[in-house]
């Protein structure tokens, strides 16, 4: 996992964001009646009677950063680890415990603990816990980063 | 009218990701980085959007319906099982290898960085995968 990048405490931003994250999920609830949850919805999207929604929801997701290049002349600061074969481990890690879990950040994290589901809570305990634990085991344990 | 306000919700999610920095999985990796270069700000992501949507599903619940659809379909289940356990803790361990959340790696696929086009397929095969598994 070595180097680390250095990132600065970004409070306003970060609960900018959110708020935004926040309103489209509100949005989802109150047009499409759904959880905006991302898996969910990209599962969906393959299968579902309603995907017309889902499909130009990932459309929107991915669409997100051409408007934010048209409105300011660049993308957003971005650093992705370089080394492929761990992000495709991450990616299949990722796709398949979230959906084994009925469940991500979005589904479980946001529009779980705003519905207050206990369900939705120890989802978010234990991936949380264990991305922690993975990070510090990549970082301090194998890796030896400061 | 569907996949407008489709389109909308997506950018309006996408927009606050990249604003919050979610989207850069520096900033998730050193969010749960707690005994090394600590960024609490994430926190602050989770905070704003849980909190808005708390109360903005509350308003949305008064109508009896919808806007565009014939009925609210929210997750019944409460029980708490192995699939959901044993799936938090493979997307924990994911999350922490790559630090990116489905979301955050679909509005990065266009910024096109060679670890996002390798994550986003992984991503698409495992939820294929984890749908049969369940």
């Amino acid at each position: 996992m070595l180097p680390v990048t250095p990132t600065e405490f970004t409070p306003w931003s970060a609960l900018g964001g959110g708020v935004l994250i926040g309103l489209s999920a509100v949005m989802v609830m109150a047009l499409f009646g759904r959880i905006a949850g991302i898996v969910g919805i990209t599962a969906g999207a393959a299968t579902a009677s309603d995907r017309d929604w889902r499909i130009a929801f990932i459309a929107g997701l991915v669409a997100a950063p051409l408007l934010w290049w048209l409105a300011s002349g660049g993308f957003p600061a971005q650093t992705v680890s370089a080394r492929l074969p761990e992000m495709a481990v991450a990616g299949l890690l990722v796709g398949a415990g979230t959906a084994l879990g009925s469940g991500c950040t979005s589904g479980h994290g946001v529009c779980g603990l705003a519905r207050l589901s206990g369900r939705s809570l120890v989802a978010v305990v234990v991936f949380m816990a264990f991305a922690a634990l993975t990070v510090f085991v990549l970082r301090h344990v194998i890796g030896g980063a400061a | 009218m569907r996949i407008i306000f489709g389109f909308l919700s997506g950018l309006v999610f996408g927009i606050g990701l990249l604003l919050s920095g979610m989207a850069n999985p520096a900033k998730v990796l050193n969010f749960l980085d707690v005994f090394g270069a600590w960024d609490p700000s994430l926190a602050f992501v989770m905070g704003g959007a849980s909190v808005t949507a708390f109360v903005g599903y509350r308003m949305s619940w008064r109508r009896h319906s919808p806007a565009l659809m014939a009925e609210f379909d929210v997750p019944s289940a409460t029980h708490i099982d192995a699939p959901l356990l044993t799936g938090a803790a493979l997307f924990g361990i994911g999350w922490g290898i790559g630090g990116f959340c489905p979301g955050p790696a679909w509005t990065a696929l266009p910024m096109a960085a060679p670890g996002t086009l390798v994550f986003v397929p992984a991503m698409l095969i495992g939820i294929f995968a984890g749908r049969r598994m369940k």
